[in-house]
């Protein structure tokens, strides 16, 4: 399986990063060598194989709902970037 | 009282020294602190050491001593790898994209270090969001190794293990989610735990794949890592994936010996093994012969070879959905020249992450987008099952699986950067044990080219007490731990 260009473009859009033209090549590259190599786990049968997500298999782990303390507003803000009257301030979303 | 305090003195006897009114933790602390500045200039080890905030600390504990309160870690400092969420200090994760993030709350491992009187003495350095197997990956540059600066200390906790090495401090705190722990361990000749998925909590530790991490301890002896291990283990309703079960005084019955131990080594794993790697393996093989354990040189486990592939397709898989948080709007860098949406937002993601992490988020996001799922995250999650169930069948026969720790001592700053497969395959051995969720340690046994290598040691889930007493046989019975390097 190799990557080219394009398909970095791709991905790279979906993963919201920017990439200069001169990572693409190098990111091609990569991640072929990569992939090519991971090939070799489709020799591998796995039909009727279960997947495991998580090694301690806990699910539905629940607590009592009570009401305990949360963070003062300032607290939250202050490593925001830019804030307005207690909301983190992001540009405008809908043109 | 200036350097009248030997450093290279293991935390336990630190900790005995103070009860009796030999020194005080202020003092232990401004003499660790002075090396530690002498030291920085060679390692470049740290991305934070904490002057002030230690001394104050070391005010505390002092004051909590003369209360008679009892304190586990008294007195000791100890280094903490900057993943963990300490408040009101920066917290970067090796990361341009978090050099001014100062978190607003404790990481619980923070929390319970603090609360058992560790002077918290500074924020070691590592990969990126400890992507990386050789620290070469952190915005603040490469960590050197100890023993040969000009090779790595690996990673991705190599600052907490080069720290430890060099006896800057007994103690450091590191994080493993393929080998993160136990390789840099091995190549900076010191011990490193992996303890079972779910013993440690993750709380406030910046995350990278969620279902593979575990915190662990660092240590240049077994006593101190046991005991560090204690201080950090147990359940914490903060995060829902810890086990709710008693946590073992790790540091007593450390002597119990070996007498009946089964040992399996998978036999695949020889292939292509190091003649010098094997050889120090053999000397530790036959250590433990002596002691009284049974050795399997020959046992099958298929899924060996799988590990690295499904490894990599799980871990970028879960690295690309959890660093998604990383917006730029909340916390952390802002490319605040781009003033578009989503021109602000890529510049942030592309200029804020460096080239290893766009790597893994690029390949985790291919791994699960439309059309390929299935191929890859899915499948990768299907032979994560067959790992795990050869382990268990493994585990049946025998009490612990050994390797060595890496295929080979610590490679040159600068060789594998540009080779990612190369660089991955030196978690050849580490690996498995993240994908199954068992324990895990290295310890040191011995040197190839003047430097060190480690043996690893699997151990069934929980069994963490099993592992610390082979390694403190292992100790007393070879010298190679309390080699130290000449910086």
């Amino acid at each position: 399986m190799t990557l080219s260009n394009e398909d970095i473009k791709y991905v790279a859009k979906l993963a919201r990063i920017h990439l200069d033209d001169n990572e693409l090549d190098d990111l091609s590259n990569d991640l072929s060598v990569c992939l090519e190599y991971f090939e070799k786990i489709n020799a591998i049968n796995t039909d009727g194989v279960a997947p495991t997500f998580q090694p301690n298999h806990l699910s539905n782990v629940m607590r009592e709902d009570v009401v305990s303390e949360t963070m003062d507003i300032e607290i939250v803000l202050k490593n925001a970037p830019e804030h307005i009257d207690g909301f983190f301030r992001i540009p405008k979303v809908i043109e | 009282m200036t350097n009248s305090i030997n450093l290279l003195k293991p935390a336990y006897q630190h900790i005995a020294n103070i009860l009796d009114g030999k020194y005080d933790s202020e003092a232990l602390t401004s003499q660790t602190i002075k090396n530690l500045h002498l030291q920085e200039s060679k390692l470049n080890a740290y991305i934070t050491i904490l002057d002030d905030y230690a001394h104050q600390r070391a005010e505390i504990v002092q004051k909590q001593f003369q209360q008679k309160t009892k304190l586990l870690l008294g007195g000791i400092p100890i280094a903490v790898k900057d993943m963990l969420a300490l408040k009101n200090f920066p917290t970067t994760a090796g990361s341009k994209i978090l050099e001014n993030f100062i978190p607003t709350f404790n990481s619980t491992v923070v929390e319970k270090l603090e609360n058992a009187g560790a002077i918290i003495i500074g924020k070691t350095s590592c990969d990126e969001f400890a992507m990386g197997s050789s620290n070469e990956f952190s915005f603040k540059g490469p960590v050197h190794n100890p023993w040969d600066l000009d090779s790595v200390p690996g990673g991705s906790s190599g600052g907490s293990a080069a720290t430890v090495a060099a006896r800057g401090v007994s103690l450091s705190i590191g994080t493993d989610t393929g080998g993160s722990i136990r390789q840099p361990a091995a190549f900076n000749g010191i011990f490193g735990l992996k303890p079972t998925y779910g013993r440690v909590s993750r709380f406030g530790v910046v995350a990278f794949a969620s279902s593979l991490e575990q915190v662990g301890p660092m240590a240049h002896n077994v006593h101190d890592l046991a005991l560090l291990l204690r201080v950090i283990a147990g359940h914490d309703e903060q995060d829902s994936t810890t086990l709710n079960i008693e946590v073992p005084e790790y540091d007593k019955f450390l002597d119990q010996g070996i007498e009946g131990l089964k040992i399996a080594i998978p036999k695949n794993i020889y292939k292509g093994m190091n003649a010098d790697m094997k050889k120090n393996m053999q000397t530790s093989l036959e250590i433990f012969k002596r002691n009284g354990a049974i050795v399997d040189e020959d046992i099958d486990f298929p899924s060996w070879e799988s590990a690295l592939p499904a490894y990599y397709l799980i871990a970028t898989s879960e690295a690309s959905t959890n660093l998604a948080r990383y917006d730029g709007f909340r916390y952390g860098y802002n490319a605040s020249e781009y003033k578009e949406l989503w021109k602000q937002l890529e510049n942030t993601r592309g200029i804020g992450f460096g080239q290893e992490v766009k790597r893994r988020i690029l390949l985790g996001t291919y791994a699960l987008s439309a059309g390929y799922h299935d191929q890859y995250y899915k499948k990768a999650l299907r032979l994560r099952t067959l790992i795990k169930s050869d382990f268990d069948n493994a585990f049946k026969k025998y009490d612990v699986i050994v390797t060595p720790t890496t295929p080979s001592s610590a490679f040159k700053i600068g060789e594998r950067v540009s080779k990612p497969l190369e660089m991955y395959m030196s978690d050849y051995y580490t690996l498995p044990a993240n994908i199954a969720g068992n324990p895990a340690i290295s310890v040191p046994c011995g040197f190839i080219n003047n430097l060190p290598v480690g043996l690893q040691i699997i151990g069934r889930n929980l069994e963490e007490q099993r592992l610390l007493q082979i390694a403190a046989l292992h100790e007393s019975e070879s010298s190679w731990s309390r080699e130290v390097p000449n910086l």
